[in-house]
């Protein structure tokens, strides 16, 4: 196009045109809802078996936002004849969203696989306190929790366990 | 290149003085003006004294700190893991970008260098930052001078590289993804063919943008001759990034210093503009989107295949010792002077934004301008207040 | 009628003047929500308001009920008189444009034989309006906000006036009634089933009118008065509630005049080719409803790509180029309309 002035307005009114002609990117939520990503930080959910309240996650916490009680109980031995075991039960495990970063460091720090990321974040409440999520509402988001995606081609894969 | 004429430039001079014959009558001088901390057009809470003489301004202060969080002092009780996440809230438009120089000085310090295919990764994660920062900037200036579609384009296309990095890093705004010696988690299958997809439609965006609103012959009188910062004061004051490119200073740190990061592997090109007001400001950062988007490319291409994190030890602890590590975030220079004492977490963190620097110009850019054109500076020096007041 | 000592006159007026009444915000209403609130999101990508009514077409409604309960607030140091009564001034300036538009044969509420004039000159008064609403805010900057206003208003009023100037000279009459025959009896070179809309002889007025009608709305590009809130205080800032309504519905109400009036002098108005006598009299408004979304949206696309200038850049833009080219476009006109 040569050259003449007015020429940049014409091409601007030709832009939004052509976007007008084009159909809106607006999804309409809540009526349609994006499926987020697999690893999606959305809720973090608790596999209780797994936790040997060791504490690792409530200390990386940045925020300080895990609160955790435990006690001890006998589990019985490894083989015939043997001691029974000493093992750390659960009494309290609480995440309080309201103060949660969504950082991951207690995830990637669990030594047992015991925290999993959920894409999950439809869970605003109507009271702050009511964001403290327990050990029970933690374990239900377990359900949600989807496989770890394939990773791309050259990627070596984990060596057992989490790094 | 589009530069400003000679007769552009005598024009400008000539509108002012008539301007200045006619305000004369109204009487209004030593008027102070507050702009912000409450306002649309500083990025967050900045406030600026400005004493005015009628339409001219004729003293300026920034007064910053509205939102200081206290960062420095947060990293002397953190763990490193746990400052990683704090300081993506930097600024919080270049996330990725924000992480980087910190884990590089402490990766100095404890003598370990992440393997290639974190290098390659890490950089192509700090050039999506580098487009996700500048697009919003792109399509803000349009605002700041009244142009009001060029930022919905500019947020709707910022959702690709956005979806990208939740993609594989789980969050669109704090990915928290870079680790001393490597990155948390390989790419998910099919990111590369996505990521290339979505390279391809920022080049469009800025296409699109560049008839919108750079083109524009109303921006361009709104924004030539507009805030022209000459080299040796943009260097006296410490102007970093674009803003300094667009005075004609050739410095990029990503080409001039040594770095780990995998800009020696591909070929790309630093833009100036010999101008050095508003309109080269905003030109520069354009053609670094689409430069960008080139290196990216290039470096999805020769992605080496291999570990993403070196051995490291589960508990980190770096050893004693100093390290000044800096780079070429989307906003300028962004540094962190890192000084451990051996312990888990460091002694204590030095950061250096761009944006601090950047806006210490202010003062001396804003004496004699006049009101409208006040904004027009302000949105092109682009300064993010998580930046300037950490 | 009705027993009283009523004449038909006064019937027919009351009629004309309610429906006037209630077109200017049923105009409101239809232009904001067509440009304001649809074109203007699909040309940004996004939907608009959805959820209040189908589309979202109640959106404007449940406004207009949110400005009305808000509490009516006073500067302290506010003159209260000009203070209320300045939105009224604009509002009526905006009413009585609508008295000259014809949208039929005979559906105009008065075919003023200096139609055209009268709409210009009336349309002038709204700078009174915003004058007023500058100087009794007691707010420095809102006084200085008002004057640029009225500084740009007042400049582009000449190109407005030279611009219809040339239509007034081909149609050899100002009453608007008049000037809608002359484009529906007129012939181009001979061919005469589409009549001649003068879009076609008088191009340049076309789009200097456009212009010209741009800043007498204070759209961007020329939309500083209004978007001084970005930095200082713009004339309308210490308005609130219903009295800020009152400014947005002359703002719509006169771009929908503003619109119909391009429309009747460059468009033809409401004739449409073949169509006469009384079923012209139902189609006219149809089609003159059409031509102004035309219009309409010719104002709001520009409206909406563009940035805005600076106040100095605008005069400069008034006074050095569209008044120039719309005196050469005069010249023209006169030197044709003699030739043949």
């Amino acid at each position: 196009m040569p050259d003449f002035p007015g020429r940049g307005l014409m091409k601007g009114l030709g832009v939004t045109f052509k976007t007008m002609m084009k159909p809106a990117v607006t999804v309409q939520y809540p009526h349609v809802k994006e499926a987020p990503p697999t690893r999606a930080r959305g809720v973090i959910a608790l596999k209780e078996e797994n936790c040997t309240v060791c504490m690792l996650c409530a200390r990386q916490c940045p925020d300080w936002c895990i609160y955790i009680e435990g006690y001890k109980d006998k589990a019985p031995p490894r083989r015939e004849g043997g001691k029974p075991r000493t093992v750390q039960k659960l009494d309290r495990f609480d995440i309080d969203y309201s103060l949660c970063m969504y950082c991951g460091i207690c995830v990637e720090v669990c030594p047992f696989d015991a925290l999993f990321w959920s894409p999950e974040y439809e869970y605003s409440e109507a009271s702050i306190a009511d964001l403290l999520h327990d050990k029970t509402k933690l374990g239900e988001w377990m359900l949600t929790v989807p496989e770890p995606p394939p990773l791309e081609a050259g990627a070596e894969a984990k060596k057992g366990g989490k790094k | 290149m589009a530069v400003s004429t000679e007769w552009q430039k005598a024009a400008y001079v000539a509108a002012q003085a008539a301007d200045a014959r006619v305000h004369v009558e109204l009487e209004t001088e030593g008027m102070t003006l507050n702009i912000g901390p409450q306002h649309p057009a500083t990025h967050g809470t900045l406030r600026i004294v400005v004493r005015l003489d009628g339409e001219q301004v004729v003293w300026a202060e920034p007064v910053a700190g509205y939102m200081h969080r206290g960062y420095e002092k947060l990293c002397e009780v953190r763990t490193y893991p746990q400052v990683t996440t704090l300081i993506n809230r930097i600024d919080w438009l270049g996330h990725f970008a924000n992480e980087v120089p910190f884990i590089l000085a402490a990766e100095q310090l404890m003598g370990i260098e992440a393997p290639p295919r974190a290098q390659w990764i890490r950089t192509i994660f700090f050039e999506m930052a580098r487009i996700a920062n500048i697009t919003l900037f792109l399509g803000d200036m349009g605002v700041q001078l009244g142009a009001i579609t060029p930022i919905f384009f500019a947020f709707r296309d910022r959702e690709h590289v956005l979806n990208l990095m939740e993609a594989a890093t789980g969050g669109r705004f704090h990915p928290n993804y870079d680790r001393i010696g490597g990155l948390k988690d390989d790419l998910p299958r099919g990111w590369v063919e996505e990521c290339k997809t979505a390279m391809k439609k920022m080049r469009g965006f800025c296409d699109e943008i560049e008839d919108l609103l750079m083109g524009n012959e109303i921006f361009q009188e709104r924004t030539r001759g507009i805030g022209v910062i000459p080299p040796a004061v943009g260097l006296e004051y410490g102007l970093s990034g674009a803003n300094i490119r667009a005075s004609g200073v050739d410095f990029d740190i990503r080409r001039d210093e040594p770095s780990p990061l995998a800009y020696k592997s591909c070929d790309w090109k630093v833009w100036t503009h010999p101008d050095g007001d508003s309109f080269a400001r905003y030109w520069v950062r354009l053609q670094e989107v689409r430069e960008s988007t080139k290196i990216v490319d290039q470096l999805l291409e020769s992605l080496p295949a291999g570990s993403i994190q070196a051995k490291v030890p589960r508990i980190i602890k770096v050893p004693a010792g100093e390290a000044w590590a800096h780079t070429e975030n989307p906003l300028g220079e962004m540094g962190y002077y890192v000084v451990s004492k051996g312990g888990l977490g460091p002694f204590r963190v030095k950061i250096r934004t761009p944006s601090f620097s950047n806006v210490s110009i202010v003062p001396w850019l804003l004496r004699g301008v006049y009101v409208p054109d006040v904004i027009t500076i302000l949105a092109s020096l682009y300064f993010i207040l998580g930046d300037i007041d950490r | 009628m009705l027993g009283l000592n009523i004449d038909a006159y006064w019937a027919t007026t009351t009629l004309k003047v309610v429906v006037v009444l209630s077109l200017i915000p049923m105009a409101a209403i239809i232009l904001g929500y067509v440009f304001l609130l649809k074109m203007m999101s699909h040309m940004q990508s996004r939907l608009g308001p959805m959820e209040a009514g189908p589309h979202g077409v109640l959106q404007l409604m449940a406004d207009g009920v949110k400005f009305m309960q808000k509490e009516d607030i006073f500067p302290a140091k506010a003159d209260r008189f000009v203070f209320a009564t300045a939105p009224i001034v604009v509002l009526m300036s905006t009413f009585l444009l609508y008295i000259v538009i014809p949208a039929g044969p005979r559906l105009v509420v008065e075919d003023l034989d200096t139609g055209i004039f009268f709409a210009l000159a009336v349309s002038s008064l709204s700078v009174l309006g915003i004058l007023m609403a500058g100087w009794s805010s007691a707010n420095k900057y809102s006084l200085i906000g008002a004057l640029r206003a009225a500084g740009q208003l007042i400049a582009y009023e000449l190109p407005l006036v030279l611009a219809v100037v040339g239509v007034v000279m081909q149609a050899g009459t100002m009453s608007l009634q008049g000037i809608v025959h002359a484009q529906a009896d007129g012939e181009i070179f001979g061919v005469g089933f589409m009549g001649n809309p003068f879009i076609f002889t008088q191009f340049i007025g076309f789009l200097i009118f456009l212009a010209a009608a741009q800043a007498e709305l204070t759209q961007t590009p020329f939309d500083m008065p209004v978007a001084e809130s970005e930095l200082v205080a713009g004339y309308m800032t210490e308005y609130t509630g219903f009295r800020f309504l009152f400014f947005f519905m002359g703002e719509f109400g006169t771009a929908f005049a503003f619109a119909a009036i391009g429309a009747t002098l460059f468009l033809g108005g409401w004739y449409v080719p073949g169509v006469h006598g009384a079923t012209a009299d139902v189609l006219g408004p149809i089609v003159l409803g059409t031509k102004i979304m035309f219009v309409a949206f010719l104002i709001f696309w520009i409206r909406f790509s563009y940035p805005r200038m600076r106040e100095d850049q605008l005069q400069a833009f008034a006074w050095k180029f569209l008044i120039p080219l719309s005196l050469v476009n005069i010249a023209i006109t006169g030197i044709l309309k003699v030739a043949f």
